[in-house]
């Protein structure tokens, strides 16, 4: 791993060792079932065994595959990877809601986990109760809670509000509270999973801040999210899992640089085939999809499929789908984002009144004038009917290379302009009249 | 520790690691989660009458139905006992801390199912969810008995010094309130067919607690008699009707077997209900 030579085995803070979780596929529906079943199971392999025959055994899936790494005191971990990487369970087992299958891991410190905002709030209850009871159930101590308990509710902003049962509060005051408790908890481990993806940006700022602030004082922080500029704000180094193994471990950008270009650096530049499994590995299948995004090309205005575009360039996006339905409506966004995740901007069909029969069909959208300086882009393709139906994150990576022409301003050749290429008109240089400004009109 | 076999070395530091066989109760993480247990009392009293129109009245209006129905079936219906005697305060006594015992045990079978949000999103001890239904039922049953002593004194009743005694019974019903709880939450995680058990057994439990007939009543030869005593429940209705109105004095030979069996059931469920902790979070 690239922590270091280890100094001192001491100074970490957490040390993963050879960590791994064994689901076995199916058993949800085994387990969750009856007696019945479960007698009926028994039955099943006694019969299997009588028969002399061994007992079919069931898939399983290593969610975590044997992992092995160290946290350093003080550090923030940013833990990225694709849905069903295995991120969220290695949060579960270090904050000891799950138990591993093998392996094992030593943490030194007080922690607390935060995997869903406002667990164990209860609706009929109210804003103060709730800050008590989830207090307590994140591991605060009572006499915690009542000093803290001011400085919580004024930065969740519901003083009004905090003797209402929680149920009457709208979803943003919900989370602003909740939020508010966990981040007043005052673990020396803190572990977080995807919590920045909820409540508006202002919301989002504060957290990130405290946040912030929490890895300022020294504490550890395990961070899981899919929101890239928040890990490469926030994370020292950046843990990538990939089906359940370590793909990657070491400084943040660069980490999540190579988890956004992954699969991507495609044979022909500006063409991703999206029927690629590699593509959708780790994209849990939970429901049929009935339309499938298929592939995605990038046209310059010469119709040519590339990779690299120049500022306020011509682009065609061209998308392919497919369709095992008769499908009406559909709406299609495309999100353009920087390759350290920040969002720039996105192209948004809104709800399309179409009539696509089952079969494949191709779907372009044109941005006449690139607006974006030079760098590396992504693009997160989103396809829905009624219902969501596809969505692929980094579908598809291009650059742009500056502005057309000779360069002649170093600094495009550096990265202090900014993401987005505005439109400009400069006026002529005018003499004015040397006069005092006092008198000026 | 067990449910995910951390070893708590010194304060603050944990090891995480498959659990073996041996089962760690975890009693000093839940010494230290006390503060949590009133909590999640206090959240299920806050919640529970929520929405009811008698709210807490029910606390009495149950046992009161219970000493009417019963009153009428044993005193009219058949001729078992006399009326207008002792038989009232004797079957409103016993429903008094049957229902207490009953309540509790439902409650916190469905303690884990309940809140599965909970279990899959945060680590605290486990037990604490299931024994605090049982707390909670303390209130209901204080309400109760405020009740229950007003309509004693109206038949005559008036317990002296002897009345503390009700409290190690009660604690023996809670022991085995939560030993039962823990089982039964522990198993209806993985056996959705809890939910259907539970009236049935608590009410075949209820015709073997003398809780509406007096255990005086009850002759048994060996070892069908210790067997009857065996049942923790026998022996806390029983302590708990004399400490109440008064009468011959329990055997103490009766009194220490339910009270083993009370502690038997306790250990036994608490720790089925630790060593299942650790597929809760999977499962429920």
């Amino acid at each position: 791993m690239s922590s270091g030579p280890i100094s001192n085995a001491g100074e970490h803070a957490i040390e993963v060792r050879g960590l791994a979780k064994r689901y076995r596929l199916g058993e949800r529906d085994v387990l969750h079932g009856s007696l019945r079943e479960a007698a009926s199971q028994l039955v099943a392999n006694a019969l299997h065994r009588a028969r002399g025959r061994a007992r079919p055994r069931s898939d399983s899936i290593w969610a975590l595959d044997h992992v092995t790494f160290d946290v350093d005191r003080g550090e923030v971990l940013g833990i990225i990877g694709r849905n069903g990487a295995g991120k969220t369970t290695l949060l579960k087992i270090l904050s000891r809601i799950t138990e591993p299958t093998d392996g094992e891991a030593l943490i030194r410190g007080r922690v607390g986990s935060l995997l869903e905002v406002g667990t164990g709030f209860h609706g009929d209850l109210t804003g103060r109760e709730n800050i008590f009871l989830n207090g307590a159930i994140l591991g605060m101590r009572r006499r915690e809670i009542e000093r803290k308990f001011d400085e919580i509710v004024e930065f969740s902003d519901v003083e009004r509000f905090i003797d209402t049962p929680v149920k009457r509060y709208s979803s943003g005051m919900y989370l602003r509270l909740a939020f508010a408790v966990a981040a007043h908890l005052e673990p020396e481990i803190l572990i977080v999973d995807e919590v920045l993806a909820v409540g508006d940006a202002a919301f989002q700022r504060k957290c990130l801040g405290k946040m912030d602030e929490v890895s300022g004082e020294g504490r550890t922080v395990l961070l899981v999210s899919h929101n890239m500029s928040a890990i490469t704000s926030l994370a020292t180094r950046c843990l990538w899992l990939d089906a359940g193994k370590i793909r990657a471990l070491g400084p943040a950008r660069e980490t999540v640089s190579a988890y956004l270009t992954e699969g991507h650096v495609s044979e022909q530049p500006g063409f991703a085939d999206l029927s690629d499994p590699q593509i959708r590995v780790g994209v849990p299948k939970q429901t049929q999809k009935q339309i499938l995004l298929e592939s995605v090309r990038l046209l310059d205005a010469d119709e040519k499929t590339t990779g690299v575009f120049f500022e306020r360039d011509a682009l065609r996006l061209e998308l392919g789908f497919r369709s095992s339905i008769r499908a009406r409506r559909l709406e299609v966004l495309c999100k353009f984002s920087t390759i350290d995740g920040v969002l720039v901007f996105t192209l948004a069909s809104g709800a399309m009144e179409v009539d696509v029969d089952p079969g494949p069909f191709t779907l372009t959208v044109d941005v006449p004038s690139l607006p974006l300086r030079r760098g590396n882009y992504v693009v997160d393709l989103y396809a829905l009917t009624t219902l969501p139906q596809d969505d692929i994150r980094g579908a598809i990576e291009f650059e742009v290379s500056g502005p057309r022409g000779p360069v002649d301003d170093p600094r495009e050749l550096r990265d202090e302009l900014g993401v987005v290429a505005v439109e400009q008109e400069w006026g002529p240089v005018r003499r004015d009249v040397d006069q005092p400004a006092a008198t000026r009109a | 520790m067990a449910a995910v076999s951390g070893t708590t070395r010194g304060d603050d530091v944990v090891v995480i690691r498959p659990s073996t066989h041996w089962v760690d109760l975890g009693l000093r993480e839940l010494w230290r989660s006390r503060e949590l247990l009133y909590f999640l009392t206090v959240r299920d009293l806050k919640v529970r009458y929520k929405q009811t129109f008698l709210g807490i009245v029910w606390a009495v209006i149950q046992p009161v139905m219970y000493m009417v129905v019963f009153t009428l079936l044993f005193t009219r219906v058949t001729t078992l006992y006399n009326a207008g005697q002792s038989y009232a305060p004797l079957a409103l006594t016993g429903s008094v801390i049957w229902l207490f015992f009953a309540n509790s045990v439902t409650l916190a079978s469905g303690s884990l199912v309940g809140s599965s949000a909970l279990i899959t999103k945060v680590y605290f001890p486990r037990l604490l969810q299931a024994a605090s239904p049982v707390v909670a039922a303390l209130v209901d049953l204080g309400l109760s008995c405020f009740v229950m002593l007003g309509i004693m004194a109206a038949y005559g009743y008036y317990p002296g010094v002897r009345v503390v005694v009700v409290f190690p019974f009660l604690l023996l019903a809670m022991a085995t309130a939560v030993g039962v709880g823990a089982w039964l939450a522990a198993l209806n995680v993985k056996y959705r067919d809890v939910r259907f058990v539970v009236p049935f057994l608590l009410q075949l439990w209820m015709f073997a607690s003398a809780v509406f007939y007096s255990s005086q009543a009850v002759h048994l030869d060996e070892p069908w008699d210790s067997l009857f005593w065996a049942n923790p429940m026998a022996g806390v209705v029983e302590g708990w009707r004399w400490a109440l109105l008064g009468g011959p004095h329990p055997a103490y030979g009766d009194v220490a077997l339910a009270t083993a069996g009370g502690l038997v059931v306790l250990v036994a469920g608490v720790v089925y209900f630790r060593r299942k902790e650790r597929e809760f979070a999977d499962i429920v």
